[in-house]
């Protein structure tokens, strides 16, 4: 079964968070580690970074269904960072990864403990229908 | 002596596969390496025979290049362990090593037993099987399941090293023991079929037919064990609903209920087969889980319309069902067949029964069957609700269509 995890963390107007090197190191070698070993044990379909906030464009249809772009929104609160998407065996095996991922190491190696979204992805076999 | 590569020549490939791995891991006592050796023959194989032509004898030919890369992959390692330890000797050994064909039929139903060892979850013993019984690429199965060919090859390789570590060797379970693993055999190729049913659904069309892959080990199972009443039931079973496919969906990748199928669509010779065999089975005496759907779906596929369905019939095999192998989807369908029966109030009393049970409590298919039934009953405010419950439900996006479709019928526009 599939599984997209979403790292929701980022702010409106959020840049390259400024921690000391140490810790960034940490943080990115704990997210190589993870997706390494994810796909080490053949559970990862896919793992996406996005950029900040500050290149995001919110795009809809004119009224003549030519696009309108707008530029950094200050409506949205939260901003997506990043997602993975899993290919696992049983629901507590994604909801184990979404907790590890949660406890990434932040400032001072301390867990960030940030809430990750975990969402089935619609990919069951139908059955007959009656 | 060769002969031209032609659309045959794939086929006799994926069937030698599993002999050649057999004899391979047979003789060199190591499955997981005897795994990759044979890999790497087949792929040769891919490459050179479409321009060299088919060898005279392509079998021998296969194990010859993969006991090749055997040796050459252990001479390295000896020559590893050498520079360490200065082993010695082994090496004089593997060069006398000749290649007989040693062929044993036993050798493809080892690896089956092997391939879904209980150490394995399902979805590693679904695709090692694929991989070392039915000779599919890693990327070919990576492909039915839609995940990255890397990620496919990680999860048969760690199975493998799952199945090493068990350190099972390579020889027949023995008669009690193969009683006892059958129906995990049994049951990964099921499942490998019902994976099929999605897989060959609209947009997924791209995708390899696993349905198709799951009839052919079906069908070599059924060799390798002619005696089985339950692999010849399971095969009937996978043959009966297979038959059904052209007409489960509609020009919209919609999915068509059973009762609204276009029957002339269906598949007449797959029928036949299926009845065929399951008929055999019967005069056996003995009857299991896999041969009682089987029965169910021969019923269906007799009926030359939904309403000429023998649907008395279906509701005592159901019964049968519950007996042979009681479970929440067997009570389920047992509700919708007592429905047909005896009317919808009944299948709606005995899908009561379910509500307390935790494995389908909360599963779409419950809400879906009740939704169908409340219908039937003339209660269309209470279908409405349950049809929506079960497409909020279901992981399936076809099925999720359908049941908000019905609840829309019934709301009216």
């Amino acid at each position: 079964m599939k599984y997209i995890l979403m790292m929701n963390t980022m702010k409106t107007g959020q840049g390259v968070p400024q921690w000391p090197q140490k810790d960034l190191r940490a943080h990115i070698a704990f997210m190589i580690g993870l997706n390494k070993d994810l796909h080490e044990r053949g559970e990862l379909v896919s793992a996406e970074g996005l950029s900040f906030p500050d290149q995001a464009k919110l795009v809809r249809a004119g009224k003549d269904g030519r696009p309108i772009t707008d530029g950094v929104f200050p409506e949205s609160k939260e901003f997506l960072a990043g997602f993975w998407i899993i290919d696992v065996d049983r629901p507590e095996r994604a909801y184990d990864i979404a907790a590890r991922i949660s406890a990434a190491p932040g400032p001072g190696g301390a867990p960030l403990n940030m809430p990750i979204e975990l969402r089935p992805i619609m990919s069951g076999p139908p059955q007959e229908m009656v | 002596m060769t002969k031209a590569w032609d659309a045959t020549s794939e086929h006799l490939l994926r069937e030698l596969a599993p002999q050649v791995l057999g004899t391979v891991a047979r003789r060199f006592h190591d499955f997981a390496a005897a795994e990759d050796a044979v890999q790497e023959a087949m792929i040769a194989a891919f490459t050179q025979w479409p321009q060299e032509g088919v060898p005279e004898n392509p079998r021998g030919w296969l194990i010859q290049v993969a006991c090749r890369r055997m040796t050459d992959q252990m001479r390295s390692e000896i020559a590893r362990r050498e520079r360490e330890t200065a082993v010695a000797a082994e090496t004089e050994n593997l060069a006398s090593l000749e290649i007989e064909a040693d062929m044993d039929s036993d050798d493809t139903l080892i690896l089956l037993f092997m391939c879904c060892h209980p150490g394995l979850t399902q979805s590693s013993a679904i695709a090692l099987t694929l991989r070392a019984v039915g000779g599919l690429t890693a990327a070919e199965i990576g492909n039915a399941f839609l995940v990255p060919e890397a990620t496919m090859a990680q999860r048969i390789s760690r199975a493998k090293q799952t199945i090493k570590a068990s350190g099972v060797p390579f020889r027949l379970p023995s008669p009690s023991e193969r009683v006892e693993r059958l129906p995990a055999v049994l049951h990964v190729l099921y499942l490998t079929f019902s994976e099929g049913y999605a897989s060959s659904i609209g947009s997924h069309l791209q995708r390899l037919d696993l349905a198709r892959e799951a009839i052919r080990l079906a069908r070599n199972t059924k060799t390798l064990l002619p005696d089985s009443a339950e692999v010849a039931g399971l095969l009937a079973l996978m043959l009966l609903t297979d038959a059904r496919r052209a007409a489960r969906t509609g020009p919209d990748e919609e999915l068509i209920p059973l009762d609204k199928q276009d029957r002339t669509l269906w598949d007449r010779a797959e029928i036949s087969e299926g009845i065929e065999l399951l008929t055999a089975t019967l005069a056996k005496g003995s009857v299991g889980l896999y041969q009682l759907q089987a029965a169910i779906a021969a019923v269906h596929d007799e009926a030359e319309r939904a309403e000429d369905t023998d649907w008395p019939q279906i509701l005592a095999l159901y019964e049968l069902l519950k007996r042979v192998s009681p479970g929440p989807m067997v009570t389920l369908n047992h509700a919708i067949a007592a429905a047909m029966v005896h009317g919808p109030a009944n299948g709606l009393q005995l899908l009561r029964a379910l509500d307390t049970d935790p494995r389908l409590a909360s599963h779409y298919r419950l809400d879906g069957v009740r939704a169908h039934l409340l219908e039937k009953t003339g209660d269309y405010e209470a279908a409405i609700k349950h049809y929506r419950i079960a497409a909020a439900r279901t992981t399936s996006i076809p099925e999720r269509n359908y049941l908000m479709t019905q609840a829309a019928r019934l709301a009216g526009d």
